[in-house]
């Protein structure tokens, strides 16, 4: 269900470049209409037609979405696992970094960090709004995925087969990276699942409050942005953006959960009659 | 236990430093800055903002203004007039002695405004997590021991439903059909308000005050309720199926009895943690419903500080929500062994 849901979406955003409209260009002579046949989600203020820029917003979140989860798993694996594997005084100082980024209440940082981040150009992100939201909530996000990952590294860290490997003479980067990552990824890929729908909804709040994404790049927070001033004449402009933010993280939520049961082997076994 | 809590408050001292300095640096070294966007309204020439950026002390280096913020700023002179003169002694005590300083919007004391937004947050929150509390209690309860019944299928699908929901937007749409599509049929006004705590100019009438409440509250509400009904109902299934409970069930008590009494205590206990973790939001999570509805509340108070570049006031509001995080945590595991007696700390 979620994967079809989600696929639809995936599909339309993909193939946002086939609309006949061009998704920031305005023609004043089709301003707010209701939706039609020619517009199937209406026209804005500027008359641009909704559903194209309903798209194009939709490849700006979901790519938000994806670049938080990529930039979680490169915070978030490797400090987890270098804490876990080795343990000790480096587990110690990698946690209290942990900690003090969860002590960080994350919302108000979370805006403070893109209000700055909206009027200077970081170095790496370029001015790259996407790069740049997403860097945001990266930062305030990659300590569940290293708890997670921590975790796991403990607990792999004393089976035996490791220490036949260590026995073996690989080195520690080779255990870590290529014998119990493996191993351990489970439970890290159903969480970065899940934290794609989180940061569409964080994306969008911040969009929405005018400190994410700039118009006229459209996503769907500042859609809904734009829209609440004409909620009274045209509220099919607050309507659509929304309901696109609300199947795309719903249909993930599914996945996510579906890989949650995909990985954990009690419930495999009872879905096979064995338990 | 004692002395678990001392050592925890203990640690928490140099974890509070390092973060505070953090986010000073990070307030204070933002380009823009508070005087940035004063020139847009009024415009102020150039040998102003340079008067007002020493009047604020923005000409000194970050460290300086972090230890003018950190113990204050009186045992030293401070440029007042601006004219580039160090002339008088520094009225700042500094957050050590409990002084957040001036806003620079209004140049009025921090707390003041803080203590003003927080009585009306507190206010708003107390509502929706009473109506929570009465909401997702039997909720959870419910779907927990009917497992799988019709009901518990629509109520989980439903909170899942209520997860995927941005909350700003579920707000825009509250404010559409109560306040745009509804009228009321006798006097052909909006159904609920659209934003404020009262009507402005009316004397007190609790009627009045109750209506600007329905729609927040509502959209604080569906968040919470679908996260605390879908906790209670996992911890609850764990509880259920417990030996006590069917002791219980054996002695002949009823079945509300049973479940509400004996089987919910326990089934509460998690849920205990996660509230006292949570309390942070209460400080400034209702931040989009207080946006949205122009409730004059925490939230906002820090959005709008946001926009200007307050600085005291950012830092203000930062500072105790980290407190809150810490503080919360804390008490999470306090309240968690106290409850529980089958954990200690040493």
């Amino acid at each position: 269900m979620g994967c079809i849901v989600l696929g639809c979406i995936v599909l339309g955003v993909i193939l946002a470049g086939l609309s006949p409209y061009d998704p920031t260009r305005s023609d004043t002579s089709v301003r707010f209409q209701p939706p039609s046949l020619s517009h199937p989600m209406g026209t804005d203020a500027l008359g641009r037609d909704l559903l194209t820029r309903v798209l194009y917003g939709g490849r700006v979140s979901l790519l938000v979405g994806l670049s938080v989860m990529v930039i979680t798993l490169l915070i978030g694996v490797p400090i987890g696992a270098i804490a876990g594997y080795f343990g000790g005084w480096i587990d110690n100082v990698l946690m209290r970094i942990t900690d003090a980024a969860l002590a960080l209440p994350s919302l108000l940082v979370l805006i403070l960090l893109s209000a700055i981040l909206r009027e200077v150009e970081a170095p790496f992100l370029k001015g790259n709004p996407v790069l740049t939201i997403a860097a945001v909530i990266g930062l305030l996000a990659w300590m569940f995925t290293a708890r997670l990952v921590r975790a796991s590294y403990l607990a792999i860290r004393e089976m035996d087969y490791v220490t036949a490997t260590r026995a073996l003479g690989a080195s520690n980067l080779r255990i870590i990276a290529l014998h119990i990552l493996p191993n351990a990824i489970g439970p890290v890929i159903v969480e970065s699942t899940l934290e794609v729908a989180y940061a569409i909804l964080e994306e969008s709040g911040l969009s929405y409050l005018g400190f994410g994404i700039q118009p006229p790049t459209p996503s769907w927070g500042n859609l809904l942005s734009n829209a609440t001033e004409y909620l009274q004449k045209y509220p099919w402009l607050a309507i659509f953006p929304g309901v696109m933010i609300f199947l795309s993280v719903i249909s993930i939520n599914y996945i996510g959960d579906g890989l949650r049961d995909a990985f954990d082997p009690y419930k495999v076994l009872q879905k096979m009659g064995e338990v | 236990m004692g002395h678990y809590v001392i050592r925890r408050i203990l640690q928490a001292i140099p974890l509070l430093l390092i973060v505070s300095i953090v986010l000073f640096t990070l307030v204070n070294l933002a380009p823009g800055g508070p005087l940035a966007g004063r020139g847009q309204s009024r415009r102020l020439r150039p040998e102003q903002v340079a008067i007002l950026k020493r009047q604020f002390g923005l000409d000194q280096p970050v460290y300086l203004r972090y230890i003018y913020w950190l113990i204050g700023n009186d045992w030293t002179k401070i440029d007042t007039d601006g004219d580039g003169i160090k002339d008088s002694p520094g009225q700042g005590k500094g957050i050590l002695r409990g002084d957040f300083g001036n806003s620079y919007r209004t140049r009025t004391p921090v707390i003041e405004s803080i203590g003003n937004a927080l009585k009306n947050t507190v206010y708003l929150m107390s509502v929706t997590l009473l109506i929570v509390a009465i909401i997702a209690i039997p909720i959870g309860v419910i779907s927990a021991v009917k497992q799988y019944s019709f009901f518990d299928i629509v109520v989980t699908t439903l909170s899942f439903m209520g997860q995927a929901l941005p909350e700003f937007w579920l707000g825009l749409i509250l404010l559409l059909v109560f306040y745009v599509w509804l009228k009321n049929p006798l006097t052909g006004e909006s159904l609920l308000p659209a934003g404020g705590m009262h009507t402005l100019g009316v004397p007190f009438s609790p009627g009045d005050w109750a209506k600007h409440l329905v729609l927040p509250v509502t959209m604080g509400v569906v968040g919470w309720v679908t996260w605390y009904s879908r906790f209670l109902r996992s911890s609850m299934l764990d509880v259920i199926h417990q030996d006590y409970v069917r002791t219980a069930r054996a002695k002949g008590l009823t079945l509300n009895k049973v479940y509400f009494k004996h089987a919910l205590r326990n089934a509460l206990l998690p849920l205990v943690t996660v509230f006292a973790l949570d309390l942070p939001y209460i400080f400034a999570g209702s931040l989009y419903v207080e946006i949205i509805f122009a409730w004059p509340g925490m939230g906002r108070l820090y959005y709008q500080a946001a926009i200007d570049r307050d600085y005291p006031m950012l830092m203000a509001i930062l500072t105790i929500g980290t407190m809150m995080v810490i503080i919360s945590n804390l008490l999470a595991d306090v309240v968690y062994a106290k409850l529980d007696p089958r954990i200690h700390y040493d």
